[in-house]
């Protein structure tokens, strides 16, 4: 393979996972990393390295769109950043010390329960208790639903317990370099009561800033090779745009099948590769 | 309830797709310049592994990538453009700061500035390490 023709492959693969990660909330990551080592066989630190770069794109490429419609809410994504950002810096130091085998059966795992759980929600709008630091916080606010017109207002719930799963999901953002937005969307929609559709295009306006929090680390150690991270990041916006134009469009109850079924399968590949080594 | 203003959005959009836009023009530029560089690139195999290998040389600290995009090489400028896409999210939060402390949301600008400091930490840590 040439320089040239690998670049143009990159640039293609990459262009696909920014397509999926955007329209799932899942951030190109969990797709590119796979994608540059299992099929182009490259080294997986720069394909770490080359993703954070594609998730800071994918994040503010879509987020651009989401904020401008509406959809993401600013107040609950700059509280939980302090969690994503706290956790990114720590993952992004256990990435030297930890071993990577112990943590994609670990990622594996919370993706899997991630999924169950998900599933099982389904319907049941019920009751949460509002306590006196989510008061605080003003954290409700309404979206134009796109299909009926309404507008709908919430109230998010249990911001502590936000703040804290945060923390896990920048961790494993900064250790895998990923934009862990399947951690983070489960944390909104599941542990918040957050809509579906709110805690997607708000887990993509935190990936950005979670991804940047380990990506300054990752770019003095040498791992942001610009011959990779260059056609990654043209490859991922590409799609990310793309993907942006159709989220919209897709119904709340179909998004979310699609989302577990996603988060199943990468999930096994996770374990399979932890057990496997 | 408390909804963001719309131009509050519409300046939080304009940020993040100003910054990206920038980032990618500039990356795209520093690509064709290399392969213009380079024309070895669009045949030789060899040359290959030494770009995508972890031993690959290219530049690793905002001093050297600066020095080399003006001095026009190729890689350097690429580099450039991709600190510029780390940099988008943290003007995006210092904007957010703004935008708070105009709405004297106390609270929030305590809260974005927090991660502000987190986000310029990082990167201070990684210059030291």
């Amino acid at each position: 393979m040439t320089p040239l023709l690998f670049v143009l492959t990159v640039a293609l693969v990459s262009l696909l996972a920014g397509f999926l990660g955007s329209l799932l909330g899942l951030g190109g990551g969990m797709i590119v990393v796979p994608a540059l080592t299992l099929l182009l066989h490259i080294d997986i630190r720069l394909a770490i390295g080359a993703s954070i770069i594609s998730v800071i794109a994918t994040s503010s490429g879509a987020a651009a769109a989401y904020v401008r419609d509406g959809l993401a809410n600013l107040r609950v994504a700059m509280f939980l950043e302090i969690g994503t950002t706290l956790g990114a810096i720590t993952g992004a130091y256990l990435a030297g010390i930890v071993h990577q085998r112990f943590l994609y059966i670990l990622f594996g795992l919370v993706l899997g329960y991630s999924a169950m759980a998900m599933l099982r929600r389904r319907r049941v709008a019920e009751e949460r208790e509002i306590g006196p630091l989510t008061m605080r916080l003003k954290l409700g606010a309404s979206y134009v639903d796109e299909k009926s017109g309404q507008a709908i207002a919430y109230q998010p719930a249990h911001a502590s317990i936000g703040l804290f799963l945060m923390y896990i999901a920048g961790s494993v953002s900064g250790l895998l370099g990923i934009g862990s937005g399947a951690l983070k969307v489960p944390a909104m929609d599941l542990a918040m009561g957050l809509p579906i559709k709110v805690s997607t295009a708000t887990s993509n306006f935190m990936i950005g800033v979670t991804a940047a929090a380990s990506a300054g680390l990752y770019f003095t150690r040498g791992q942001i090779d610009p011959f990779i991270a260059a056609p990654v990041a043209a490859g991922v916006l590409a799609g990310a745009f793309l993907g942006s134009r159709i989220l919209g469009r897709v119904t709340s109850r179909s998004l979310r099948v699609t989302f577990v079924i996603v988060l199943v399968v990468v999930s096994l590949q996770m374990l399979l590769k932890g057990v496997r080594g | 309830m408390s909804d963001e203003p719309r131009w509050v959005d519409r300046l939080i959009s304009y940020v993040l797709r100003g910054g990206v836009t920038i980032s990618v023009i500039v990356v795209l530029a520093g690509l064709i310049i290399t392969f213009a560089h380079h024309r070895e690139y669009f045949r030789s195999r060899p040359a290959l592994g030494a770009l995508t290998n972890p031993g690959a040389s290219y530049p690793s600290t905002i001093g050297a990538v600066i020095e080399g995009a003006r001095e026009g090489r190729g890689q350097a400028i690429v580099s450039l453009g991709l600190l510029l896409l780390i940099a988008t999210p943290v003007a995006r939060v210092a904007v957010s700061i703004a935008v708070f402390v105009i709405e004297r949301d106390r609270l929030y600008v305590v809260i974005t500035a927090v991660v502000l400091a987190l986000l310029l930490l990082s990167f201070v840590l990684g210059a030291s390490g």
